[in-house]
């Protein structure tokens, strides 16, 4: 796959895509993290502003894209899979179907989350959080977490050229600390610089910027 | 003032009684807009200081002091809140010192709750507002009873509402009024504008006439550049060079306002200007970005007489009164005729005295520049850039607010938009099509059944399927886009407020950088709950020396005279030395530009190789030109960054030189990129964010609490493109192309130059950046190019700071 970017952490070759999905070529796992699947629904229901309704049909698209590309054993959704607990059960039919079918095809795990904090009925293994090997993943970065591949945050880091910032979804990692950014379509980010990731994450850690061209800084603070 | 007397048929006892005490009589037009206070439809047509105000409200005066009047009688509409307050406190002299049984009220964005709900159950006679307030207050289920006993309404200053939504929606929110009280009349006050019979037709209930009074224009302004000892740069925008000059003029007026283009260049000049004063002038600043208090604080200084000088942008733009300003100074060439003649309207507000105004270029192609808007004055002309065709945005957003006030019949509301003029030609299909999204979201697929906000209750009639949306629908109300702006504040001490900057601007700032707010030099320190916290830090430059601020363009007409005076050195005995001087080396190192034909010149500069073209076809065209252009360079590998546009000319840069420019200049490959280059471009995505946020598709504040900073709102490129991909034939995507085809792109022009001019083409490469294109590396609206070439940077800049931090790159 070309415009990934390789890295190492806690021993392991990780590969970040430039989706915003993180492939462990070793252990075949693909870990995407807070799809917030049903977002476009939940957001009419609850503030009746009436979004695109085509984000669901978008994640899944390029999930099954990535799928395609690096055909993993196993596949980790690392919580808020669904906007909430309502969006999972309301979504359209063909969506559920498309949903239960890549759950299928491989050994998924459904990492809980905040927005999702309950097993939902798609298949697949209902977790906490799941160990394996040397990494540890979970939605939430914990204060002890040692190895841990985590999400939640939805980080986004920017980098100056020629007097104009460019920001984009990025994956922060420490050595210690990996965290994802957000998969889904219709996801915002939270800036690098925020206390609540730059208090998170140790000196010297770096930021892999999602898109095009990949490239890899040390984490704006 | 003399005239003849007053026929005391036109106005009650009281009133003439007390002008007759002040020794006043009316002007010929506040006599005749008396007389034809039952038209319908009336626009005054009169310069400032003429009285104009006092005119519209003349027959509001007499008709409630002769029959009384319960309710609402006349609505006061005004594009600016301060306008409101002036004009009520101008206002109560009459009524106080003539003793007339008259109320009058303002009810803008800063009147309060309480007030505002006992406004709408006991209103005043006369009620000042905005067109937003005015909006606002027809939403509410019981605006049928407050307008009810309407009768007038004066919208003023209407030229400048015409020319962008606010005027649309105040149009739209007028056709409400005249159903809710058939007989309302409307009255409009205009400044002199170019063509009074279109503004005369968005005014009126179409098909209605409307009539045109036009007041005595008054004496010429005396206007002229002003003469400077210092010669002006090549380039360079704040006219700092004129301080001294500047400061004389100051110390022999009574009052001057010097005017800037923008906030960033208004505050740069004060902050010189403080360091050259030496302290002993009273001079403020005043501009948008500023905090109310700081504003206020200003406001009031100038009312007492307390002040020598202002500087100020369009803050201070419409009518205000205040006090003996005799002298207006504009630095940097105004970029349309209109606001050179409405800023020289500041000084001398008395009727019958000319208006003093100087020009103060900032660098020598602005020299041109400004001799040319003086010729446009003089000559009577004036830009007009009226739109005709009402933007539908702004109708979602109308039937929106129509149905927070009650359920309504469609064919109703169909029969009323179209008696507004701007809407005229909406036909019922584009109508319903607007119904259709603000009931469901209008999108293929039929997703929200469910949620509809809009639901048909019976066949036709229609009304919010939950009465609760129509609070969300009031907050979004209103038709200014405002980029997302960030308050900064001083850290520690308090955290006294100075004002606003761009969120955009804010990102780009790393701690240690100094700006420049409200006059003086801060230091960014760090970001707290989405506010900026800086220290003070006096006597030093700043290091980053501007923000955007408001984009100005000049007119298409203004461009074409530049290009006149530009291309026959016989008419360079108008301008000054130096700018001959310029004009001279111009010819020499490379070519003037010539009617018919288009210069080109390529030269590198700072490491990147540029492309400047002087198509003298105003901003838009040029910058579809250069859009176009650049597609181009981009699909051959030449890496281009990015452009700006200017009136009369654009400048493209790239990582690699242009060897031919003809083949990008052809008609025909032009026609084709357009398709594609309308599927998505930062000048698209920016015209559709501002329509999806008046359409309501989008809230204002979205996602509205910015509370946890966590997961911050998502941007609506990202809608953009989901729209594009998934449902190419929704209503906001042709929203978006309307507006680009109205305002942005100009497409038409572009293919007429480029057909006129054929393989005319004076392509000259040079070694360096010519005298001509020089100003344009000032220029602010810099559009960059995603490809390569910024790929490419981003590498670069990535590995450098890797290696800065001293990690290693795997």
């Amino acid at each position: 796959m070309s415009g990934t970017k390789a890295f190492a952490f806690a021993g392991e070759r990780l590969v970040a895509l430039p989706s915003g999905a993180l492939w462990w070529p070793a252990a075949g796992v693909l870990t995407v993290s807070d799809l917030h699947l049903g977002k476009s629904e939940r957001i009419a229901r609850r503030s009746g502003m009436l979004l695109p309704p085509y984000e669901v049909e978008d994640t899944l698209r390029t999930l099954e894209q990535d799928m395609e590309a690096v055909q993993p054993r196993a596949v980790i959704s690392l919580g808020d899979s669904f906007d909430d607990m309502e969006a999972a059960v309301r979504l359209h039919p063909d969506h559920r179907a498309w949903i239960m079918r890549l759950v299928e095809s491989v050994d998924w795990t459904w990492v809980t989350g905040n927005h999702d904090p309950a097993p939902v009925a798609y298949g697949g293994t209902p977790a906490d959080g799941v160990e394996c090997g040397p990494l540890s993943f979970v939605h939430i970065a914990t204060d002890a977490g040692r190895h841990e591949v985590s999400g939640h945050y939805h980080p986004k880091a920017s980098l100056r050229v020629r007097g104009r910032a460019i920001s984009r979804p990025a994956f922060l990692h420490d050595g210690n600390r990996l965290i994802l950014p957000a998969y889904g379509t219709f996801t915002g980010g939270l800036r690098s610089r925020d206390p609540a990731l730059s208090k998170l994450m140790a000196p010297g850690a770096r930021a892999i910027l999602a898109g095009s061209p990949m490239v890899e800084i040390p984490m704006p603070r | 003032m003399d005239g003849p007397p007053l026929p005391n048929d036109l106005l009650p006892p009281a009133l003439a009684d007390w002008l007759a005490r002040r020794h006043w009589t009316l002007h010929p037009h506040q006599r005749e807009m008396l007389a034809r206070a039952e038209e319908p439809s009336l626009l005054l047509i009169a310069p400032t200081g003429g009285g104009k105000t006092l005119a519209g409200f003349l027959p509001t005066l007499a008709d409630i002091t002769e029959h009384g009047h319960e309710g609402l009688h006349t609505l006061y509409v005004s594009p600016l809140k301060a306008l409101a307050n002036d004009i009520r406190r101008n206002l109560s002299i009459p009524i106080e010192e003539a003793g007339l049984p008259v109320r009058v009220e303002d009810r803008t964005g800063d009147t309060s709750q309480a007030r505002r709900k006992r406004q709408r159950a006991d209103p005043p006679h006369i009620l000042l507002t905005t067109p937003e307030s005015l909006a606002l207050m027809t939403s509410y289920e019981d605006a049928a009873r407050t307008f009810k006993g309407l009768k007038r309404v004066i919208v003023d200053e209407i030229h400048a509402l015409a020319e962008n939504k606010r005027g649309d929606q105040l149009m739209l929110a007028l056709s409400r009024l005249q159903a809710m009280a058939p007989d309302l009349k409307r009255v409009g006050l205009s400044a002199t504008v170019d063509d009074p019979a279109v503004i005369a037709h968005y005014l009126a209930r179409h098909p209605d006439p409307c009539p045109i009074l036009h007041a005595d224009p008054g004496p010429p302004p005396d206007i002229e550049i002003l003469k400077t000892a210092e010669t002006p740069p090549w380039a360079g925008a704040g006219g700092r060079y004129a301080i001294p000059s500047i400061l004389r003029e100051v110390r022999r007026h009574e009052t001057t306002l010097i005017f800037h283009n923008t906030r960033a260049q208004a505050e740069l000049f004060f902050h010189a200007l403080w360091m050259e004063n030496a302290g002993d002038l009273p001079i403020g600043i005043h501009h948008g970005a500023l905090a109310r208090e700081q504003r206020v604080k200003v406001e009031q200084a100038m009312a007492e007489g307390k002040l020598k000088a202002i500087v100020a942008t369009s803050s201070l733009d419409l009518g205000i009164d205040w006090g003996d300003v005799d002298l207006v100074i504009q630095v940097g060439a105004p970029k349309k005729v209109k606001q050179l003649v409405q800023r020289i309207g500041r000084a001398n507000h008395r009727y019958n005295a000319p208006s003093k105004a100087r020009l103060v270029p900032a660098n020598r192609f602005e020299v041109i520049e400004c001799t040319a808007a003086l010729e446009a004055v003089r000559a009577g002309q004036l830009d007009g850039d009226l739109r005709l065709d009402g933007p539908r945005d702004v109708l979602c957003q109308h039937i929106a607010l129509v149905a927070c006030a009650g359920r309504f019949r469609a064919d109703d509301l169909y029969a009323e938009v179209t008696s507004v003029g701007p809407y005229s030609q909406l036909t019922r299909a584009q109508f319903d099509e607007c119904l259709n999204f603000v009931a469901t979201g209008g999108y293929a697929l039929r997703a929200y059944d469910r949620y509809q906000r809009l639901k048909e209750w019976e066949p036709g009639v229609w009304g919010l399927r939950d009465p609760r949306a129509a609070r969300q629908i009031r907050m979004n109300l209103g038709t200014i886009i405002d980029t997302d702006t960030l308050k900064v504040r001083f850290k520690g001490r308090g955290g006294m407020p100075l004002g606003e900057i761009e969120e955009g601007f804010a990102t780009t700032l790393s701690p240690g950088d100094t700006f420049l707010m409200g006059g003086q030099v801060v230091r960014y320190e760090n970001m707290r709950e989405m506010t900026v916290e800086v220290s003070p830090k006096p006597d030093k430059e700043p290091k980053i020396a501007t923000y955007i601020g408001y984009k100005w363009t000049t007119s298409v007409q203004l461009a074409e005279r530049i290009q006149e005076i530009l291309s026959d050195p016989s008419h360079w005995s108008a301008l000054p030395g130096h700018t001959r001087e310029w004009l001279d080396l111009q010819r020499h190192r490379s070519k003037l530009p010539q009617p018919g034909r288009l210069l080109v010149e390529t030269f590198p500069r700072d490491g990147r190789h540029h492309v400047c073209f002087y198509g003298f076809a105003g901003r838009n065209a040029h910058q579809t030109l250069a859009l176009l252009l650049t597609k181009g360079m981009e699909e051959d590998g030449l890496d281009p960054l990015g452009f700006v546009a200017t009136d009369y000319a654009a400048l493209i840069w790239g990582l690699e030189p242009v060897a031919d420019i003809r083949p990008y200049l052809r008609v025909e490959g032009v026609h084709e990129a357009l398709e594609t280059w309308l599927a998505g471009n930062a000048v698209m995505k920016r015209t559709f964010r501002a329509a999806a946020i008046i359409s309501g598709l989008i809230d204002r504040n979205f996602p509205g609490k910015r509370t946890s900073g966590k997961q911050a709102t998502f941007s609506s490129d990202i809608l953009y493109d989901t729209l594009h991909r998934y449902d190419p034939e929704h209503l906001m995507l042709k929203i978006t192309e309307e507006e680009a085809m109205r305002g942005h792109i100009d497409f038409g022009r572009v293919e007429l130059m480029l057909e006129t001019i054929g393989d005319r083409i004076d392509h000259v490469a040079l070694d360096r950046v010519s005298p001509l294109s020089a100003p344009l590396f000032l220029e602010r609206g810099r559009v960059p190019i995603k490809g390569r070439a910024e790929s490419r940077l981003i590498e670069e800049e990535a590995a450098r700071l890797m290696a800065d931090a001293g990690l290693s790159l795997e």
